[in-house]
């Protein structure tokens, strides 16, 4: 391609926080109407490029950067995210920035609203204009209609599916009229398959249309079916360009990793059918905010890895949720022979029963407390360990010695990057804290464990370690592993039975082994075709 | 909703009780101490529209902050002051009848807006906090008002009437009587409908307020400040100046109570000059609670059914008090008490209802889902 023809040009960008070199020369280029494919393990740089094109104020307050920008041919420098969307980039984040209250026109408009002139305008300013809510109608469904999907302008942001508020932020940009170039930043990852489809298509449509677009997801498969070209960082640099129709997701994987994959699909002996039940669930509700359980009937056997697939928003990550009393629940949850009582953590916990919530930063960390801390933190409370007593018990201290002794043991075995045990959580990556979530779980000796989507938002490598760390529990210490996931090949390589849950219910369980059509089809719901046997 | 028959009601009729417990409590309590106290009604009917007339404009200002997010403006008294101070130079300057209400607002609209400005800048340092925050601000702004009243004024503030400071000659007076404005907006346009006189004038002036509220939710700003309201950071990263815009609402409530104040004072007649603000938050805060606001929701309608609500029980109550408990200051007891103790319940009922709403919710939904898998297998 000639260099006219490029909307963007990075080139040579270079980074460092404080001498720690993330970024180095670093060259893209998009041409007009490209969908650029950004790949890359977590950390290595991705989020740090993107941050320099819209001139982040952190950029700023660590030195800036080396390197220079060329949107259309003119080097720029924003010094601020609002000059980059003046200049015509677009930015559609991971998490929603929306208005929950406001409908989809009110939030497609934001800001930007159109207006009609009052008198009092001239008393007090350009804010007293009234809105114009026909011609903000007009843009809204003007801006929808870019897009080519289905979305109600006057629907509450509230009350809206989650592919549809992930469309309403694409349809904010698309309301401008200067957009250029549009970064799509993990656009699919809170969506369900058929919403992801959609939005790729709506991503292929406005690049048909002259539009140029970053595209940046942990889905392979995604990216080479959208993307013209992939670019992989490995470690802050360029690893390799690729033309997405002439390669592999295995190609790619490995350039973004380094390191060869291994086929982790594991054969077991499946004998766990035989053994014991260990937790039943009978008629389980939960009411969990877009993941509503709607009585959930499943059996659990002692010493298994029960995986449990299906859609986002279907109620798969609500059953660990509900079980743990993190959500309210009905129903009736009996373990090893006993009732289990909802709604009350502490009993559970208390049962020997643990969970590695979905929620890493929320549930599953105290993000300003040191790594050490947190893996103990659930063994201080529920099992009163690491605990020094003084006068009998009056005075009781943290065995601060022994704390730190489990917590480097941890941080050797899972591969924890860290500064020492000291650090604090929010200072690690996805991959690592997920690890610290691991082993705050492990500590507590758990018979049963729940683990929430275990390696969402981890790069590769990690990944793998998590796995292999979750099946050497299950297989050393015997412990019985509940999986919920939302990558079936996870589920595939690990669990010895996968429950498939769709609009609430358990729609069936397969071995791992299964036709994955199977899978698929239990996922969309059609039971009636499946033909490996539910 | 009201044309549901009772059999298929129930539930609506249950969430419409919950969504307005605490006016429901009061209308229960009314009905009691109505009859208890013996009052006309034709008295009753006069003391509450002269009591609307008094108060609504003071409890319409706070409606632009909880709009903005902020809660229930205990900040109105610093326009309160404001508006006081208005009215001292007022005096002063010896002008009289309608031209001084407009004179004494003129005067206290750039104290006001100042005020309105620090409150709102301190409200940006407290986000999350407004409320207490706006409380404590009110207690030290009077500090430095009573300072400025009591020493300021006459010695470094030129006053120059003597009838207005203290005896020593510096210091404005404990008690300011309003004859010159007294109730010329009330009287400016009032009519008599057997035997309740209703003050048009006054009436017409919180019509026009009420329109300007109305059309302000539909500007540019208005809209801004729903948004600010919602989600403070997505409306940061929209471009909007939240801080800009939270100081706006702050600002324009402080003026509508200064307006409000005088409007208060020149019906009473007389300005208490240490202390007739002191109360306004807490009482106009209570009376739109009363009428079924929330922190994140008030209306107009709330404003008034609150000041009638709230009103009538402070006519009733000392009369009630007496006929019942043969005292009469109960009722003086029960009006702090009310105050106070009814923002403490619906701050509470507040948290309650969302709790409520949101079991009804899921309870709702259950029963949709059963029914629908039954009608499935059913058919």
């Amino acid at each position: 391609m000639d260099e006219k023809q490029y909307l963007l040009r990075m080139e040579n960008i270079s980074k460092d926080f404080f001498g720690n070199q993330v970024l180095k020369d670093v060259t893209i280029r998009v041409g007009k109407g490209e969908i650029i494919g950004l790949v890359g393990e977590n950390g290595a740089g991705k989020s740090t490029l993107m941050n320099i094109l819209f001139g982040l104020s952190v950029i700023h307050e660590t030195g800036g950067f080396q390197g220079r920008i060329f949107l259309e041919d003119n080097e720029v420098n924003f010094a601020s995210p609002f000059e980059a969307i003046e200049a015509g980039i677009g930015m559609v984040h991971q998490e929603f920035i929306l208005i929950p209250g406001f409908t989809a026109t009110e939030n497609i408009l934001l800001n930007r609203e159109s207006t009609n002139y009052n008198i009092l305008v001239e008393v007090f300013g350009e804010r007293l204009r009234t809105l114009d809510r026909e011609e903000m109608h007009k843009r809204a469904v003007k801006a929808i209609e870019k897009l080519g999907v289905q979305l109600d302008p006057d629907m509450l942001v509230s009350e809206m599916p989650v592919g549809h508020r992930q469309f309403t932020e694409i349809a904010r940009e698309m309301d401008r009229q200067s957009t250029k170039l549009l970064v799509l930043d993990e656009p699919t990852a809170v969506l369900t398959e058929s919403e992801a489809n959609t939005m790729l298509k709506a991503a292929r449509k406005l690049a048909d249309s002259g539009l140029s677009i970053i595209f940046i997801t942990h889905r392979l498969s995604e990216v080479l079916e959208i993307a013209d070209r992939l670019v992989v960082l490995r470690d802050g640099q360029v690893v390799r360009e690729l033309e997405s129709s002439k390669t592999t997701p295995r190609e790619v994987a490995s350039l973004m990793v380094g390191r060869e994959i291994k086929d982790a699909i594991s054969v077991r002996s499946n004998d766990s059918e035989e053994s014991e039940i260990v937790l039943d669930i009978k008629d389980l509700w939960v009411d969990m905010p877009g993941e509503q359980v709607n009585g959930v009937n499943l059996q659990v056997h002692k010493g298994e890895i029960l995986g449990i697939g299906g859609l986002a928003g279907q109620g798969k990550l609500g059953i660990a949720n509900g079980v743990m009393g993190l959500f309210p629940a009905e129903g009736e949850v009996h373990y090893k022979g006993e009732i289990l009582p909802l709604n009350n953590p502490v009993s559970v916990l208390s049962k020997g029963i643990a969970f590695v919530s979905e929620d890493r930063r929320g549930v599953g960390l105290l993000l300003d407390e040191p790594i050490d801390l947190n893996i103990v933190f659930t063994a201080i409370q529920i099992q009163g360990r690491f605990i020094k007593n003084f006068l009998g018990g009056l005075v009781k201290w943290r065995d601060e010695k022994e704390i730190s002794r489990v917590a480097r043991e941890y941080v050797d075995s899972l591969q924890i990057k860290c500064v020492s045990e000291k650090q604090e959580a929010k200072e690690l990556s996805g991959g690592n804290q997920q690890k610290v979530c691991l082993a705050k779980a492990f500590v507590l000796e758990p018979d049963l464990l729940f683990v929430s989507e275990p390696t969402r938002g981890i790069d590769v490598g990690a990944k793998s370690v998590v796995l292999e760390t979750l099946r050497r529990q299950n297989r050393e210490h015997g412990t019985t592993i509940i999986m919920t996931s939302s990558e079936l090949e996870e589920l595939r390589s690990i669990c010895d039975r996968i429950a498939i849950v769709n609009e609430g219910k358990i729609f069936g369980i397969l071995p791992p082994t299964a036709d994955p059509a199977d899978f698929g089809l239990l996922m969309l719901g059609e039971q009636e075709e499946v033909k490996s046997g539910v | 909703m009201k044309d549901q028959s009772l059999t298929r009601a129930k539930n609506p009729l249950v969430r419409f009780a919950i969504s307005n417990a605490v006016p429901i409590l009061f209308i229960i309590l009314l009905i009691f101490a109505v009859p208890l106290s013996g009052f006309s009604t034709d008295y009753l009917l006069n003391e509450i529209i002269t009591r609307l007339g008094r108060n609504s404009f003071l409890v319409i200002s706070l409606l632009i902050p909880v709009m903005a997010g902020m809660g229930l403006n205990f900040g109105i008294v610093l326009g309160a002051m404001a508006g006081q101070i208005g009215l001292i130079f007022m005096l002063d300057w010896g002008v009289v009848g309608i031209p001084g209400i407009v004179l004494a607002m003129l005067v206290g609209t750039p104290i006001a807006i100042l005020l309105g400005l620090l409150a709102g800048t301190i409200l940006n340092r407290a986000k999350g906090r407004e409320m207490v925050t706006s409380m404590i601000l009110g207690f030290f702004i009077n500090g430095i008002y009573q300072f400025t009243i009591l020493y300021g004024m006459g010695s470094v503030i030129p006053i120059s009437s003597n009838k207005l400071l203290l005896p020593r000659g510096y210091g404005v007076r404990n008690a300011l009587d309003l004859l010159s404005v007294r109730k010329v907006l009330d009287n400016m346009w009032s009519v008599e409908i057997s035997g309740v006189s209703i003050p048009l004038g006054v009436f017409s002036i919180i019509a026009a307020l009420c329109i300007f509220v109305f059309w302000f939710t539909r500007t540019k700003l208005g809209q801004d400040m729903r948004a600010v309201g919602q989600d403070m950071q997505v409306a940061a990263t929209a471009g909007i100046n939240v801080d800009r815009t939270r100081t706006l609402s702050i600002i324009i409530s402080t003026v509508l109570a200064c307006f409000g104040q005088i409007i208060f004072l020149q019906n009473i007649g007389t300005i208490n000059t240490y202390n007739s603000h002191d109360q306004v938050g807490t009482f106009a805060i209570a009376a739109l609670l009363i009428g079924g606001a929330s922190v994140a929701k008030a209306t107009i309608p709330n404003v008034f059914i609150g000041i009638t609500l709230f009103h009538l029980t402070f006519i009733v109550a000392p009369r009630a008090g007496k006929e019942l408990l043969g005292q009469a200051q109960i009722g003086e007891y029960f009006r702090v008490f009310v105050s106070y103790g009814i923002i403490a319940i619906s701050l509470a009922l507040y948290a309650w209802r969302r709790q409520v709403e949101k079991e009804t919710e899921r309870r709702r939904a259950k029963a949709a889902i059963k029914a629908a898998i039954e009608d499935g297998t059913g058919g």
